[in-house]
């Protein structure tokens, strides 16, 4: 009995430590860039890319696979696609436990600083872009990429984490205001070139006129919320920072929760309360609201301007529900006309960390792929995207694209193209905000906020103080943001999610092998007393 | 002494099944505050709602910020309700079997034209009913199929047509998609033609229905059931089709 019992205590630890093993990836060495790339073995990478449920992106991302693999046959990408960056973030965070993360990555900073909680999970940028060989501009490249100085210096910035680069931009987009440039002049105002919070709220107002038989008498419709925010996150980040008001530092400080904040929640309320204002998490997409002239003024990323105005190539709504209007483009409203500020944002490129050196090379050599004109110039002319190289922006071929706008309604839609040149005029207004290990939960928890007060408005129940009190208490606890500062949480917190199986595993193994001690203890005290 | 006993044995079961029946025959009355359909459908959108009816399917459980939620196809014998992110544990979501019946308090409100409850939360109560697909095709192109939204109907003898990238059927709606993602595909009737999706979060690659429709071909007549799901306008939510 007693062998028995040791052979399955035995077998129990030796389980523990090997399951343990398993999943024991802490930290994996730093990557060193291999003097050659080997020529001869053969690299599988995988690819995890993010398209805007946009076909044409689709396509052009297999056809940059298949033209950098005939410069490098030995590397095969694998292509996985996805819709949604959370979707993205949610499976690197799982596959950060087992190990199997992607080679190349479509990610945001913001969910970069999370996938650095394990050491070396993913590979520092810097010697890789500075390397003779094989960095930008480097002697052994098989393409002609851009050098360090062609990329756009907001853009690159914007990929640091503390003093290193992580990431390598991609595709930059902006908020912009597509707007029912029809229904203003109607309601008897112009379209300025740059717009103010206060304007827009007031238009918005007028709009909500209504008919003695309760259509609103500026569309002749029973339906119309004048002012539609698809992004409530940007919509706070970007009205907190043209306040200057605080948001977070870089070292992940929670500022958020203040009384400018709190202002703009009361004025967001008052809009909501009389339906001259909503979200797309409330309502739907502002351009389905305002293709059918049920909007005015919708808000959305240039990369969806292919959605907006009454010629737009891509609808989801029926063709009769349709109304001819002349669309305007602008800035997100301001409210400093002179001190224009706005969100970039865009998807970027990150590397993970893998044993062998000469994979993560090829990676990189795949990336870097990624900023060829080529690539640049034929993935942001899909939507309002801008090329993040001036090497691209200058290019003839993209110089014509850009003076042909409105020249059709598929590859020089004007109000796509309108959208690009709103980014191109102002990437110094732009900005981003500070990336931590936590800030993607800030984010969201800043959005959250106008979506809380639009629902409450709507549902007739009172903003106040007590409400936003309790609302800010709500949203630090749900988004965890009660500490200090975010940046040192535990790594183990729900950023990481559920703990892995093998956790799991090890934890259920460990209860098992006490119960099996304890029944061991039992059964001997019994043998004991019969003898 | 034991006659006695085997009499109080049966009598308790005898109670006890009358007064299970007594459950199943209750499913259509309604609890003190809970609205009848007709009650939910006049209620104005963004007011509160409370609801009694029977999880007709489930499309997905996730954590939002650690909070479980669910999306559920309920139904009484009168309409339809469609929960939205309803909170929800993963323990309660595993208890929803088809036909389970649940109470539910949430607001009113509408998305692109589907009429949902939203941040409702829901306990679960005794009874269960399994609603019958109600035949829709005569109403397709009708101003009066909305009534039946997020009902289970069914359709009859449709035809399959070009989903528009020349094969029967697409992944996501711009065919940009891969195995695993939605499936779009369109069936005509009286000469009018319907897009019809295959919900991956309610019946995903591994379900009889996704493989079929991948099987699917231009001209196949095809029988089908499932959920009258609304997106600017009539998207039913493909559960079940049979190729004649």
């Amino acid at each position: 009995m007693r062998k028995k019992i040791a052979i399955i205590m035995t077998f129990m630890s030796l389980a523990s430590l090997v399951l343990t093993g398993c999943h024991g990836r802490k930290g994996m060495e730093p990557f060193v860039i291999p003097e050659e790339f080997d020529e001869a073995a053969a690299y599988n990478i995988t690819f995890w890319a993010k398209n805007d449920t946009n076909k044409t992106q689709t396509d052009i991302y297999k056809k940059a696979i298949a033209d950098f693999n005939k410069l490098y046959p030995n590397i095969h990408v694998d292509l996985r696609l996805y819709t949604d960056y959370g979707k993205i973030y949610n499976d690197v965070i799982t596959n950060i436990s087992t190990g199997t993360t992607p080679n190349v990555c479509i990610t945001y900073p913001d969910h970069i600083a999370t996938y650095m909680t394990g050491d070396n999970t993913v590979v520092s940028l810097d010697e890789l872009m500075n390397d003779q060989n094989f960095g930008f501009g480097g002697d052994k490249l098989a393409y002609d990429g851009p050098t360090k100085d062609e990329i756009v210096p907001e853009f690159l910035e914007e990929c640091e984490i503390g003093d290193d680069h992580y990431a390598l931009p991609y595709m930059r987009s902006t908020e912009a205001c597509y707007i029912n440039k029809t229904l203003v002049e109607k309601l008897g105002y112009d379209v300025p070139d740059v717009l103010t919070w206060d304007y827009v709220w007031e238009v918005s107002e007028k709009a909500m006129e209504k008919d003695e038989e309760g259509n609103f008498k500026v569309n002749g419709q029973k339906v119309l919320i004048p002012f539609i925010y698809k992004s409530t996150d940007n919509m706070m980040i970007q009205m907190l920072k043209q306040k200057n008001a605080p948001y977070s530092t870089s070292e992940g400080e929670i500022g958020i929760f203040n009384d400018t904040t709190r202002d703009l929640l009361y004025t967001v309320a008052k809009h909501a309360e009389t339906g001259a204002f909503s979200t797309f998490k409330i309502s739907s997409y502002p351009g389905n609201f305002l293709n059918a002239g049920q909007c005015i003024f919708a808000i959305d990323s240039t990369a969806g301007a292919t959605w907006m105005g009454s010629h737009a190539p891509l609808s989801d709504i029926h063709e009769s529900k349709k109304v001819e209007f002349e669309t305007a483009v602008r800035p997100v409203p301001q409210f400093d006309t002179s001190n224009i500020s706005m969100i970039s944002q865009g998807p970027s490129i990150c590397i993970f960390n893998k044993e062998d050196a000469g994979e993560v090379l090829a990676s990189w050599l795949f990336a870097q792929y990624m900023l060829t004109d080529e690539v640049q110039m034929a993935y942001s002319e899909t939507e309002g995207y801008v090329p993040v190289t001036t090497k691209a922006r200058n290019n003839p071929e993209y110089i014509d694209y850009l003076n042909r706008e409105g020249e059709d309604h598929s590859s020089h839609y004007e109000v796509k193209i309108q959208a690009a040149k709103l980014l191109l005029a102002n990437s110094e207004n732009t900005f981003v905000t500070p990336v931590f290990n936590g800030s993607a939960s800030l984010r969201d928890a800043s959005g959250q906020m106008i979506e809380e007060v639009t629902k409450a408005r709507r549902r007739k129940i009172t903003v106040d103080d007590a409400f936003i009190d309790k609302l800010y208490g709500n949203m630090r606890s749900l988004y965890r943001l009660d500490s200090a500062t975010a940046a040192g949480r535990d790594a183990s917190d729900k950023e990481l999610g559920k703990l892995p199986s093998a956790s799991r595993n090890l934890l259920i193994i460990l209860l098992i092998l006490w119960i099996t001690i304890i029944i061991y203890i039992t059964v001997s005290k019994q043998q004991r007393l019969n003898k | 002494m034991k006659k006695s006993i085997i009499a109080l044995l049966i009598t308790t079961m005898v109670a006890a099944a009358a007064l299970a029946g007594c459950g199943k025959g209750d499913t259509d009355k309604k609890s003190e505050g809970v609205m009848t359909y007709s009650e939910y459908v006049q209620a104005s959108l963004d007011t509160e709602v409370t609801i009694e009816a029977y999880v007709q399917a489930k499309q997905g459980w996730w954590e939002n910020e650690g909070v479980g939620v669910a999306t559920l196809y309920t139904q009484d014998k009168e309409g339809a309700y469609f929960l939205y992110n309803a909170q929800c544990t993963q323990e309660e979501y595993d208890k929803l079997a088809q036909g389970t019946k649940i109470k539910a308090t949430g607001y009113k409100s509408e998305w692109s034209g589907e009429i949902e409850i939203a941040d409702a939360t829901f306990e679960i109560e005794s009874g269960s009913y399994i609603a019958p697909a109600k035949d829709v095709t005569s109403l397709l192109g009708s101003d009066q199929i909305i009534d039946e939204q997020n009902k289970f109907v069914s359709f009859k003898d449709m035809t399959v047509e070009d989903a528009g990238n020349g094969k029967a059927f697409m992944y996501k709606y711009d065919d940009s998609g891969s195995q695993g993602d939605d499936l779009y595909f369109n069936v005509s009737v009286n000469g009018k033609s319907y897009t019809f999706t295959v919900e991956s979060y309610l019946t995903g690659a591994d379900t009889e229905v996704y493989k079929t429709v991948e099987n699917l071909k231009i001209g196949d007549t095809v029988d089908m059931e499932g959920f009258l799901y609304w997106y600017e306008g009539v998207n039913p939510h493909i559960t079940k089709v049979t190729v004649k």
